[in-house]
Parts: C-alpha cells; sequence; structure tokens
C-alpha cells in the first residue's frame, strides 16, 4: 500500500494531544525570543507581558502581534534569536514592495521546513519510487530549495530544473519520466499549452501530481492544469517569514490545506481590530512559529484573508486547515457593508476570458458606495457594434455580482489604456476619502 | 466579393477621433466613407478607406484598437426610393441591417452604401438578383 503520512504520528495525533505539545513548545519558543530577541523583547514589555505568562495556547493572545513593517525595521539582524555563526542559510522575499525581509536557518531550521515540505509530496503521493522535477526558482526565492530539500527527505529522484527554459524542462519531463512537477501554477498552466503544441497529449506525460504555489489561483486553473497535464493538482502555502512553501498543503482530498500545526500555530484575526476570532471566522492569518532557532516569529501577521477548520479530514490528518487566502487584509475594500478583495474581481476576469488588467473605483453618491469596474478590452473581444461592447459590459457586471453580491458598472476600455505603475495596473482607487 | 471596413474603437475623450484622422492622413489613406456609433463612454468608428492594410497598420502601431468586418457596398442611382428599395427586399428575404451608412460618391448621379448584415454573401445575391450594382473592393481603393 502506499504511503499516506511522511510523519505519521505527528500528521494524525489526537487534537488534545496535538494541543499539548503545542502549548509546552510555545512555552520554550516564548522564552526562547524574549532572551535572545530585544526588539521583541521590549515589544513585550511595552505590553506588560513575560514569559512567566505564557503557560500555553491558551495564553497566546497576551503576545504583541509582529508585522511586516517590524520586519523590515529590524533588517537585517534585529530578529535573529541565535549567533549568526549558527545559522548555515538564508532566503529572502523578492522585495517588490520596499525592503527585502532576510529569513536565517540553522540546520535544525532547515531539516524542520524540508520535512515539512516533504508531508506535503508524500501527502500528494510521493514516495522514493518517485522523480520528482523542481521548476521553482531556486536561490534566494524559497520555492526552489524548499521542495528540492522535500524531495530528498522523502528520498524521491530530485530534478533540480529551476524555473525557465521551457524546451529543456520538456524534454527532462519525458525522457526522465517526471511524476511529480513543482513550479508555480502559472508554470504549469504554460508547460501544459506547451506540451500541446508540441503536439504531446495530457496522457503522454508520466507525470501523476504537481505541487503548486507561491501564487494566487483559482479553482478553474487547477481544472485547467489538471486537465492539460493529465495529474492531479496540490495547492502549498508558505511564506518566507515563516520559512517558505510548505506551511500548509493540500491531501489528496483537495479541501483546503493542512497547516503543520506542530511547528507553526495559526490564528485567525480580526484586521482591524486585532480580536482573535472563532474558528470558521473569515480574518487575517496569523502565524507563531513553534520550534524555530534562528528566525522565530511570534504572532506573525501574513495580510492574507482566509478562513479555519477543524472539520474532520478523510485522509485522517488532524492538523487544521486553512481555505487558499481569498486577498491581503490590506487591501480589503468594504463597500455598502460588504467585504471586497479585489483580487475577486480579478477571479472574475479570468474567469470571463479578460486580461487581468483593471481598476476598481469606489466613490460615494447619495450616501451609497458605488463600484465601478474598468477593465481592458481584448482585441478579439472587440465589436462592430455598440450593443455589442453594452453586452459584454452587462454579463462582466453580472458575473461580478454573482461573487461579490454587489452590483458594479463595468466599463469596457482601450487596451492598455489603464495606468501602470512599474508594469502593475493601479488597481483600486478609493475616492470616497475624498469626502471624507 | 463584400467590401472591408475598418472599424476603431474610440474613448469619449477629447482628440481621439482626430488622432484617427490625423494618423491616416500622415499615411496618405484617403477616407471614402465614415460613421460613429456612440454612447457617453466609448464610440465605434466605421470607416471605408482608400488602402485599409496601410490604415490598420499605422493605426495599430499607435495602440489602438481596430477590427476588419466585412460590410456589403452597394451602388444607388441617386434617385428617390432607391434605398428603400435595397432594404425591403433584403428585409423580404429575412435579412436583418444591422446599420448602415452612405458613402462619398466618386460617380456622379449614383450614391455608395455600406450595409452591415449577419450574412453577407446571402445579402450579396439576394441585391444582385434584384439587379443592384455592388461595390468591390477595387472601385474603393486609391
Ligand atoms: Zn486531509
Amino acid at each position: 500500500m502506499e504511503k499516506r503520512y511522511f510523519q505519521k504520528e505527528t500528521e494524525i495525533m489526537p487534537y488534545e494531544q496535538l494541543r499539548q505539545l503545542q502549548s509546552e513548545k510555545l512555552v520554550k519558543q516564548v522564552k526562547h525570543v524574549y532572551e535572545n530577541v530585544p526588539y521583541y523583547r521590549d515589544l513585550m514589555q511595552k505590553k506588560g507581558v513575560t514569559p512567566e505568562d505564557i503557560h500555553g495556547v491558551d495564553d497566546l493572545y497576551k503576545l504583541p502581534f509582529l508585522s511586516k513593517a517590524d520586519l523590515r525595521d529590524t533588517y537585517p539582524y534585529g530578529m535573529l534569536a541565535v549567533p549568526l555563526s549558527e545559522c548555515v542559510r538564508i532566503q529572502s522575499t523578492s522585495g517588490t514592495t520596499g525592503k527585502r525581509v532576510i529569513a536565517y536557518y540553522t540546520q535544525h531550521d532547515i531539516d524542520l521546513w524540508e520535512e515539512c515540505c516533504a508531508r506535503a509530496i508524500v501527502a500528494a503521493g510521493g514516495s522514493k519510487e518517485d522523480i520528482v522535477q523542481v521548476c521553482y526558482g531556486y536561490g534566494l526565492f524559497t520555492g526552489g530549495s524548499g521542495l528540492h530539500g522535500g524531495s530528498h527527505k522523502v528520498g524521491s529522484l530530485t530534478l533540480p530544473m529551476s524555473s525557465g527554459n521551457t524546451e529543456r524542462q520538456i524534454q527532462f519531463m519525458m525522457d526522465l519520466k517526471s511524476t511529480i512537477l513543482c513550479c508555480t501554477p502559472s508554470y504549469a498552466a504554460y508547460l501544459g499549452e506547451s506540451l500541446k503544441e508540441r503536439g504531446y497529449k495530457p496522457t503522454d506525460n508520466y507525470l501523476k501530481a504537481g505541487i503548486f504555489g507561491a501564487e494566487p489561483w483559482t479553482e478553474e486553473m487547477r481544472r485547467d492544469i489538471e486537465k492539460s497535464l493529465g495529474i492531479k493538482a496540490y495547492d502549498i502555502y508558505g511564506l518566507t517569514e515563516t520559512s517558505g512553501p510548505g506551511v500548509a498543503f493540500e491531501c489528496e482530498y483537495q479541501c483546503g490545506m493542512h497547516i503543520n500545526e506542530d511547528h507553526f500555530l495559526a490564528e485567525i484575526i480580526d484586521p482591524d481590530t486585532g480580536e482573535v476570532l472563532p474558528e470558521g471566522s473569515r480574518g487575517e492569518l496569523v502565524f507563531t512559529s513553534l520550534d524555530k532557532e534562528a528566525f522565530p516569529l511570534l504572532r506573525y501577521r501574513t495580510r492574507d484573508i482566509t478562513v479555519l477548520t477543524r472539520e474532520k479530514c478523510a485522509c485522517g490528518r488532524t492538523h487544521v486547515r486553512m481555505k487558499k487566502p481569498m486577498g491581503r487584509s490590506d487591501d480589503m475594500l468594504i463597500i455598502r457593508g460588504v467585504n471586497v478583495f479585489p483580487s475577486q474581481i480579478e477571479t472574475v476576469l479570468i474567469q470571463e476570458g479578460y486580461a487581468p488588467n483593471y481598476r476598481i473605483e469606489v466613490d460615494r453618491a447619495n450616501n451609497s458606495d458605488t463600484l465601478d469596474v474598468y477593465v481592458e478590452l481584448a482585441p478579439e473581444q472587440f465589436t462592430d457594434t455598440v450593443s455589442g461592447i453594452t453586452a459584454r459590459e452587462r454579463a462582466l457586471a453580472g458575473a461580478i455580482k454573482t461573487m461579490l453580491g454587489i452590483n458594479p458598472a463595468v466599463h469596457l476600455v482601450a487596451p492598455k489604456s489603464i495606468e501602470r505603475s512599474e508594469g502593475k495596473a493601479v488597481r483600486v482607487v478609493d475616492k470616497r476619502k475624498l469626502h471624507d | 466579393m463584400a467590401i472591408q471596413q475598418l472599424t476603431v474603437f474610440l474613448e469619449n475623450k477629447q482628440g481621439k477621433l482626430a488622432k484617427v484622422t490625423d494618423l491616416l492622413a500622415k499615411e496618405g489613406v484617403d477616407l471614402r466613407a465614415l460613421s460613429i456609433a456612440d454612447t457617453a463612454e466609448f464610440g465605434i468608428l466605421r470607416m471605408i478607406v482608400s488602402n485599409i492594410e496601410k490604415a490598420k497598420k499605422v493605426l495599430v502601431e499607435n495602440g489602438i484598437l481596430v477590427k476588419i468586418t466585412d460590410v456589403v457596398g452597394v451602388r444607388l442611382t441617386d434617385k428617390p426610393g432607391e434605398l428603400a428599395d435595397v432594404l425591403s427586399k433584403l428585409d423580404g428575404a429575412g435579412v436583418n441591417v444591422e446599420y448602415l451608412y452612405a458613402f462619398l460618391v466618386p460617380v456622379a448621379g449614383s450614391a455608395y452604401v455600406a450595409l452591415r448584415v449577419a450574412e453577407n454573401d446571402e445579402a450579396e445575391q439576394i441585391l444582385k438578383k434584384a439587379g443592384f450594382h455592388l461595390v468591390e473592393a477595387k472601385d474603393i481603393a486609391s
């Protein structure tokens, strides 16, 4: 029989026992941080909390939050909790928004991270018989080295392809008979198209599964990738700040990602008030590392908005599941009392065949919020009649209303007419602020 | 057989139409016909031009959204009731005309009309049978 868990004892540990383990680890982790990270010690002292106040998971709420801004302020060494000589590696975020965040790892931290990735590979059906093609980028980015290390731990044959060079990816995939593909979902979709262009059918390759993450993707993309490559596509989640991919992963039931709770404690909070919300609530995901040495983070605000559930999963894992994040808390708009994420509108645009170049304008007229969505028309969508274009606008407005519950005004505009800053379209303009 | 119309998407902002006609003038492309359908936000400019490939190329190069649409061109003698006759023939055959517009007249005593229908071949057969003279690409080229 196929091996279903990489670390069975922990992965299917009864909840009470798991919570006990988390509490023990948390007490130690808080003490470690308090003693070795002056920045966080200050935050705790300002809040009047000492390690003696933390007896277990129930006391977690007493600790102060950390945000990306804290990591920037303490760049590059301020969050380091061990002497630099104990560290064996750094990884880093891309730094597209401001300063980079650098994460440090001891050998213990690397092992822990790679074990998390190994769990994800085994959950996707991987074993030492498999050939794992890793085409995430290698280097500072955590994608490549995370899955690479995980594949080693499983004992699979690892192909360290890194990203790009599609010709070579396809050659190795077919010649070496890769069985598991690890890359971003958009690259997986691209590989599927490239194989088709070269005359390969989905059944011609040897792949059985793919582990895709590091960027948002939709259920529809999942179905397309599964069809074009003839595989099952699994989601994986992680942040450089928490070590990298593998913080959470999907099992064969593809019903949300199991968080590796023996290493990362998850909370959902109200992004505005910081209040901890009960299970099943939608809110901002917060992580507390439980056994990291070099770069432990307590109550780190990910800004990802999601929902957690402890409903029993048919795979036997007891670890809590998180939904695919539906957006970033700092992008959230409240329109007529409804929470709206630009990513939801983006999802609809992609589903309806539009490029995700858009601008959202929120304003207030007659004491009611208005939502205007400007979308670029693609050449193949252009028709020579006014009714053809207005019909497209109505159809798109209807699809957005179905997603959000709010009726927008959709405006189709000329290609490349939406302003871009550094290549990215300026997505949201909230004009309500001008009136306040 | 049908003639080609250059369809252009115009945002209703000042200067957009002038930019299109300017670009065509600089390329030496003549306008044979022009019509605009618009809403408060956008307009659709439809043109019959002397050199459609040249016109399309310069507009695309300038980031303007264009499309080539086939339309039926008919030559009418300049007398009352001619256009009504064309439309009733098509209507009688169940051919719906989405829009139409007149051309500049290159031949004294006649008028050209461009008709946008779903099935060009069908419309052309009907009109030919009824004795109308169809306009061909060579009639409008420079
Ligand atoms: Zn499961």
